[in-house]
């Protein structure tokens, strides 16, 4: 090395100083580039927190609570939150009186009986399926099921949380029904193996072997599917008609708490009224109760899971 | 074993096929019921919307008219958002996939990330809605607008190819790395000559299943309050002028296909019920061909590619 010339030499130094800044320069884009995500949570928790604190200055947080009337837009408003609260929980209600159970056989059957070409055929159009925007299902819901849910049950009005919550359900079944089996076949085969050699039958291997290994991701699929029907907006709106209503009975019209914040944006309310800080408060109130929803999920997980 | 012992015995495996073959028909069963559900869901628009599915409908503004209301600034909008949703949401995705699957440091800024990420996935779109009112349209100005969408609904389908990328990135080897390195290759270099090459179809199939996600979301369009009733194209992005492309389209009201199919969902007249059954038909239309298409793509690269 001692013919090189020493410039040679500081050269191919300076070339790989070089190097190494661009590399991490890169790398810091990159980062930049993933919290990104974090950014939006803290500007989704900050927006909801700095308006919900203007709305609260008006609306005592006790009254909020517990007033079993919602009328923000009438002259003498009222700011409880409890009707749209029992509007949101009883369309979920209903949704998930659909969604588990459909979910759930339909999960077994495509893990556990289900032949590969079945399975190669019913997979794709399940996620066809969830891929559908909850507009249609809506408009479905309104111009379908309702109909034909007053053909059986004459007394029920034109827009009630029973037709909304039920196409619900069926909004949700593939995602239940996608992640249960995943779970189902993440069980490790040896587990059938010995069911089969003790002499169960499919059934009894599914429902006492299979099933119960993958309770923690069946169960986390189940979350999934509530926090999806809480958030749902469009087929509520839609369907389940847009007054505050302060009832569980699930043949009633009803509104939900995302089903508000669509019928205020499609007013025209100023920016900074006591209107529009009523929207942030109901994003707030849907926020924690997904929250609530997934902190219970992630403890589930914990509890049940099971390593193989 | 005698020979009642045995008769019960084959009493309770009789049973036990019947349960076998009882859960069977019920898996079927709820099966079929999914099917009918979509059968009906969709042979009910193109029932409905049959009458409606003409040029002219492709080719009109929205009116008081039923019979004169069309799509065109519907369709419109729809791609121009999808146009910025697409812009911003695919370099930060891809990149935050290839941080988190390539450069993260085990520790807690990666733990929070990646926990961020998830839990992203699972706030309801709405909420989206409420964070774009607040920031895009009041905080930074955006207004109303095709850049206020757009963004919204890039920061929506994040999770989903930040996902895709991570899994797809996954699912390249080891040795294809070593090798690169071997070859005396920095990282970048490896990520930008092998790795993200060889991840582009896993990659793409997320961001198609995103994007076919959100063409459909209507709910946190309606929050950032897009107006529903729309009759002038924004202005084209494309001019016949130096510097031929111009972004006064960004800062356009507009509405989109889900709005559009909202507005008439919600009128009680017959006829503009035929109209949203048609707008429906054609965004279930889209989103199926896009998912097809997503479904495609995975199905040649799980026969094509062995490492």
């Amino acid at each position: 090395m001692s013919s090189t010339p020493a410039t040679a030499v500081s050269d191919r130094l300076s070339r790989k100083l070089s190097r190494n800044v661009r590399e991490r320069a890169i790398e810091l884009v990159l980062f930049l580039a993933a919290s990104v995500s974090v950014l939006t949570t803290l500007g989704i928790i900050w927006i909801l927190l700095v308006e919900s604190y203007h709305f609260f200055e008006h609306v005592p947080l006790w009254d909020f609570l517990t007033d079993t009337m919602w009328t923000p837009l009438f002259s003498e408003p009222r700011y409880g939150i409890l009707p749209l609260l029992l509007g949101t929980v009883t369309t979920s209600l209903v949704a998930l009186a659909v969604a588990v159970p459909l979910g759930t056989v339909i999960a077994i059957f495509i893990s556990e009986f289900a032949s590969p070409r079945v399975r190669e055929v019913v997979k794709p159009f399940l996620e066809l399926l969830g891929g559908v925007p909850t507009i249609v299902y809506g408009y479905f819901a309104l111009t379908v099921v309702s109909p034909v849910l007053q053909y059986f049950f004459p007394s029920l009005p034109g827009f009630s949380m029973l037709a909304a919550g039920l196409v619900m359900g069926i909004a949700i079944v593939p995602y239940i029904s996608s992640l249960s089996e995943d779970a189902m076949r993440a069980v490790p085969m040896s587990l059938r193996e010995g069911a089969y050699a003790m002499g169960s039958t499919r059934f009894q291997t599914a429902v006492r072997v299979v099933l119960p290994a993958a309770i923690s991701g069946v169960l986390s699929a189940y979350i999934l599917g509530i926090s999806r029907a809480v958030g749902e907006t469009m087929i509520v709106a839609v369907a389940a008609g847009m007054q505050p209503n302060f009832t569980m009975n699930p043949a009633e019209p009803a509104q939900t708490i995302s089903a508000y914040i669509v019928q205020v944006a499609m007013g025209d309310l100023p920016h900074g009224s006591i209107g529009y800080q009523s929207i942030f408060a109901a994003g707030l109130s849907l926020m924690v109760l997904t929250l609530f929803f997934n902190v219970v999920g992630h403890l589930i997980r914990r509890r049940y899971r099971e390593a193989y | 074993m005698n020979h009642q012992d045995i008769a019960a015995v084959r009493g309770i495996i009789r049973s036990n096929r019947r349960w076998d073959l009882f859960f069977a028909a019920a898996g079927f069963v709820a099966l079929l019921l999914g099917v009918l559900a979509f059968v009906t869901l969709f042979g009910q628009m193109v029932l409905n919307g049959w009458e409606r599915l003409n040029p002219d409908f492709f080719m009109s503004f929205p009116s008081r008219r039923a019979a004169n209301a069309g799509i065109l600034s519907a369709w419109v909008g729809s791609l121009l958002v999808m146009l910025v949703t697409a812009v911003s949401a695919v370099p930060l995705g891809v990149a935050a996939g290839v941080y988190l699957e390539e450069y993260a440091p085990k520790n807690l800024v990666t733990d929070i990330i990646e926990i961020n990420v998830t839990n992203l996935a699972g706030v309801p779109s709405i909420v989206y809605g409420l964070l774009a009112l607040g920031v895009f349209v009041y905080a930074f100005g955006f207004g109303q607008s095709i850049l206020t969408a757009g963004l919204t609904l890039g920061l929506l389908i994040l999770p989903v190819i930040i996902v895709a990328t991570r899994e797809s990135l996954r699912a390249i080897p080891v040795h294809v790395r070593e090798g690169a390195y071997g070859c005396g290759a920095t990282q970048w270099q490896v990520v930008r000559d092998h790795l993200v090459p060889y991840s582009t179809p896993g990659i793409m199939t997320g961001v198609i299943i995103g994007l076919s996600r959100a063409i459909g979301e209507t709910a946190p369009i309606i929050t950032i309050g897009a107006l529903t009733f729309i009759a002038f194209l924004p202005a084209s992005p494309i001019s016949d002028t130096a510097p031929f492309i111009n972004f006064q389209w960004l800062t356009s009201g507009f509405t989109v296909m889900p709005i559009q199919m909202f507005n008439w969902t919600s009128r009680p007249e017959e006829a503009f019920q035929q109209n949203a059954a048609a707008a429906g038909f054609i965004l279930v239309f889209m989103t199926l061909m896009m998912n097809g298409l997503a479904i495609w793509l995975r199905y040649r690269l799980r026969k094509s590619i062995s490492w």
